[in-house]
């Protein structure tokens, strides 16, 4: 016990003061830092640019997190009678890859795949849709949608994975009752399949949405937040901001508005999902 | 998972606020950071002798530039009791640690600097200003140290606190054979002879300039080749330099920003710029993909490699016939710590770099840059019918007319992650007007410079 509350203080709380505190003053890091009081966290809520910076996080939550969770209900139920024996352990694996390659390499092989001569285009191009091939990662318009897909493809995997596991815990009996009462495969699935995923569903919204919020390596490896601000999101700012701009006060409030952007989106979906089983 | 955050108790969360209000109140007695103004540097006695006592020198460099390493090497072959511990990081991570890492206890002894304003100010860094008299380096032309000095937090007066290991120039490198296909059988002398020049490569169906734009904006390459041109170049090196009352927000910025708007619609940079980084882009020259490419002699012995013969280099062709010509070129600037353990022989190998035989020969052909130092000293010849040699030439050309700038990405610590990159990226893709770059451009840089 006494161990890890060390641990946890040293690394942890310590750290979350430090940055509390940092974010009252302007420092550069180095020399003497100036009391600004709450000075940064006015900028934070009035840099249209940083505002702009925090919305891209938000729209992320969309790729990141409602598409893998819809995704990966929908590829749950279809694999759902095939989890056991070799085929489902080969399904899981696949569907399980993304998660086990580093981000940095996803962003690496992502930014080929949608470079303007990359596999994506030619695809494209091959199918008679050559007028919209694109630098995808480079254009105002898809650069973020881009970063979007990139992520929705490395969190599919594992939300598929914690709903699957979640569908193999429930009561095959519910599903026979539902089909002696006519329902068919939709109706199953909102009656008996949706509701005994709740807690499931809240696992993934959690986890999905702190990696859209926090989302740092695969937009620095793919676009490095650009073009313009176009995908730039706070973990890549918080990073500027302090290391090459040397703001540790400005960084610091900007890390500690982006926790508690984190906190407001997470909490409630604990508090939504926490209940009983039905 | 789920069982962990959702019965997250309520008892412990007070324990957990508890714990966090008494981090807070033991902490914000004092603010962070250290006030280093009062340890004055004693500039007493420098000593510019190596003598024979075996000595470790601390050398932090840049990977992917062997310059240093191999200068390390030979001047340990020539002084037995001098050997060198060397660390190597990206440039970007350099510019990030460079002040903690100078700030340590642990401090080399000899850094590549990003910038120096802000670490002099923090009196991180050694004034070399009596080992400049000491060794005698009046000798060398004024402009050559002239970016390397800093006094009042402005650059290019004051006090010395760096030395180039090298001192770069950029230009425009060309595919030769790209460049016959075409009927350009010299260098344009004009701006207008090179835009003629973008216009016929575009009818021929070739790309006429190959620059990247992610990460960093390459295309502040050419724009800067424009704004010398279209102005008194010392108004951009005022602003690169933070002299008072010095703007971004000049006729000559904006013209150059006006022209770079212009090119990126006439389809001169490659369509996907924005998503085309540095490495791709020196990969795509040497496939043969693009006519011109903004760049600096650092590339040159790789593109000898790469395309050998087949690659040329120009200065930027000047507004007017016969105008003088004005080109980035910045010392690839090192610089020792404050807290050096071994001042005195870094200041030695920094000498010896500029003025040893062998070691200016390797810093031609290995960092392919001007080995700077005294005017009387010889440049050491590359090998004919190479761009490097083309380089060095045009090199000892910009020394001889005076035209060497520094870049203005190096005006402030951020204006080019901050400004010049984002801003420059939407100007190309048709989101910013000419008018809006220098605005945007110079609100950042009043910004960084008020704080």
């Amino acid at each position: 016990m006494l161990p890890a509350l060390v641990m946890y203080a040293v690394f942890v709380l310590r750290p979350l003061v430090l940055t509390l505190q940092y974010s009252l003053y302007d420092w550069n890091g180095i020399g003497v830092a100036r009391w600004v009081g709450l000075d940064n966290y006015l900028t934070v809520f009035t840099d249209s640019d940083l505002l702009k910076i925090i919305g891209n996080a938000v729209v992320l939550i969309v790729f990141f997190s409602f598409i893998p969770v819809a995704l990966g209900l929908l590829v749950a139920s279809m694999v759902r009678r095939i989890t056991t024996g070799a085929f489902g352990t080969v399904v899981r694996t696949i569907l399980f890859l993304p998660q086990v390659i580093p981000l940095v390499a996803a962003g690496i092989a992502w930014s080929w795949l949608l470079s303007s001569n990359g596999l994506v285009n030619q695809v494209l191009r091959a199918v008679g849709l050559g007028g919209v091939t694109r630098a995808w990662l480079g254009d105002f318009d898809t650069a973020l949608p881009a970063v979007g897909v990139i992520g929705a493809w490395v969190l599919l995997g594992l939300c598929t994975i914690l709903l699957v596991t979640g569908m193999s815990k429930i009561d095959p009996g519910l599903y026979e009752a539902a089909r002696l009462d006519g329902a068919g495969p939709v109706r199953e699935f909102f009656a008996v399949t949706l509701p005994s995923l709740r807690q499931e569903i809240g696992v993934c919204l959690t986890v999905t949405i702190i990696a859209a919020l926090a989302s740092f390596d695969i937009v620095y490896i793919s676009t490095s937040g650009g073009p313009g601000l176009q995908t730039t999101v706070p973990g890549l700012e918080i990073y500027r901001l302090a290391f090459s701009q040397r703001q540790v006060g400005l960084a610091s409030a900007l890390a500690v508005v982006l926790m508690l952007l984190v906190l407001a989106c997470v909490l409630p979906i604990q508090r939504l999902t926490r209940g009983e089983k039905p | 998972m789920a069982e962990l955050l959702t019965k997250f108790p309520r008892r412990r969360t007070v324990l957990l606020a508890s714990l966090l209000a008494v981090g807070m109140t033991a902490t914000a007695c004092s603010a962070p950071g250290e006030d280093r103004s009062s340890t004055q540097q004693s500039d007493a006695a420098v000593k510019t002798e190596l003598g024979s006592d075996p000595i470790t020198l601390e050398m932090y460099a840049e990977t992917g530039f062997p310059l240093a390493k191999a200068l390390a090497d030979e001047f340990s072959k020539q002084h037995s009791n001098v050997t060198f511990t060397i660390r190597e990081d990206q440039f970007t991570v350099i510019v990030e640690n460079a002040p903690r890492v100078i700030a340590s206890d642990n401090a080399p002894d000899i850094i590549r600097l990003p910038t120096m304003v802000d670490l002099v100010k923090d009196d991180l860094l050694k004034n070399l200003d009596p080992y400049f008299t000491a060794y005698g380096w009046d000798k060398f032309p004024a402009s050559q140290l002239m970016q390397l000095r800093v006094g009042d937090n402005t650059r290019g007066t004051g006090s010395l606190y760096g030395m180039g290991l090298g001192y770069s120039v950029t230009g425009v490198f060309y595919n030769k054979k790209l460049a016959t296909q075409i009927g350009m059988t010299q260098p344009p002398a004009t701006v207008a002879d090179f835009e003629q020049l973008l216009a016929k490569a575009k009818t021929s169906g070739i790309q006429p300039i190959m620059q990247f734009n992610k990460n960093t904006a390459g295309i502040n390459f050419p724009h800067q080749a424009l704004q010398n041109q279209f102005g008194d170049p010392t108004q951009v090196a005022d602003w690169i330099f933070q002299k008072p009352g010095a703007t971004f927000d000049t006729p000559a910025a904006l013209k150059a920003t006006q022209t770079i708007q212009k090119w990126a619609q006439a389809g001169y940079f490659p369509k996907d710029a924005n998503a085309l980084d540095y490495a791709g882009m020196v990969g795509e020259f040497q496939k043969g993909n693009g006519l011109f490419m903004f760049n600096g002699d650092w590339e040159s012995a790789n593109l000898d490699k790469a395309m050998p013969g087949n690659v040329g280099f120009f200065l930027f062709p000047t507004e007017s016939p016969g105008g003088k010509h004005v080109a980035m070129s910045a010392p690839n600037t090192f610089g020792v710590s404050a807290k050096a353990k071994n001042p005195d022989a870094a200041a030695y190998f920094l000498n010896w770099v500029h003025t040893n035989a062998k070691a200016r020969e390797i810093s031609v052909t290995v960092g392919g840059s001007s080995p700077g130092g005294p005017s009387d000293l010889p440049v050491p010849a590359a090998a004919p019918n190479t761009v490097l040699a083309e380089t060095l030439k045009a090199s000892q050309q910009l020394g001889a007319e005076n035209g060497a700038v520094d870049f203005t990405a190096n005006a402030t610590g951020g204006i080019f992650a901050a400004a010049i990159t984002p801003e420059l990226q939407k100007l190309v893709a048709g989101q910013q007007t000419p008018e809006g770059y220098v605005k945007a451009v110079q609100a950042e840089y009043a910004k960084e410079l008020s704080r």
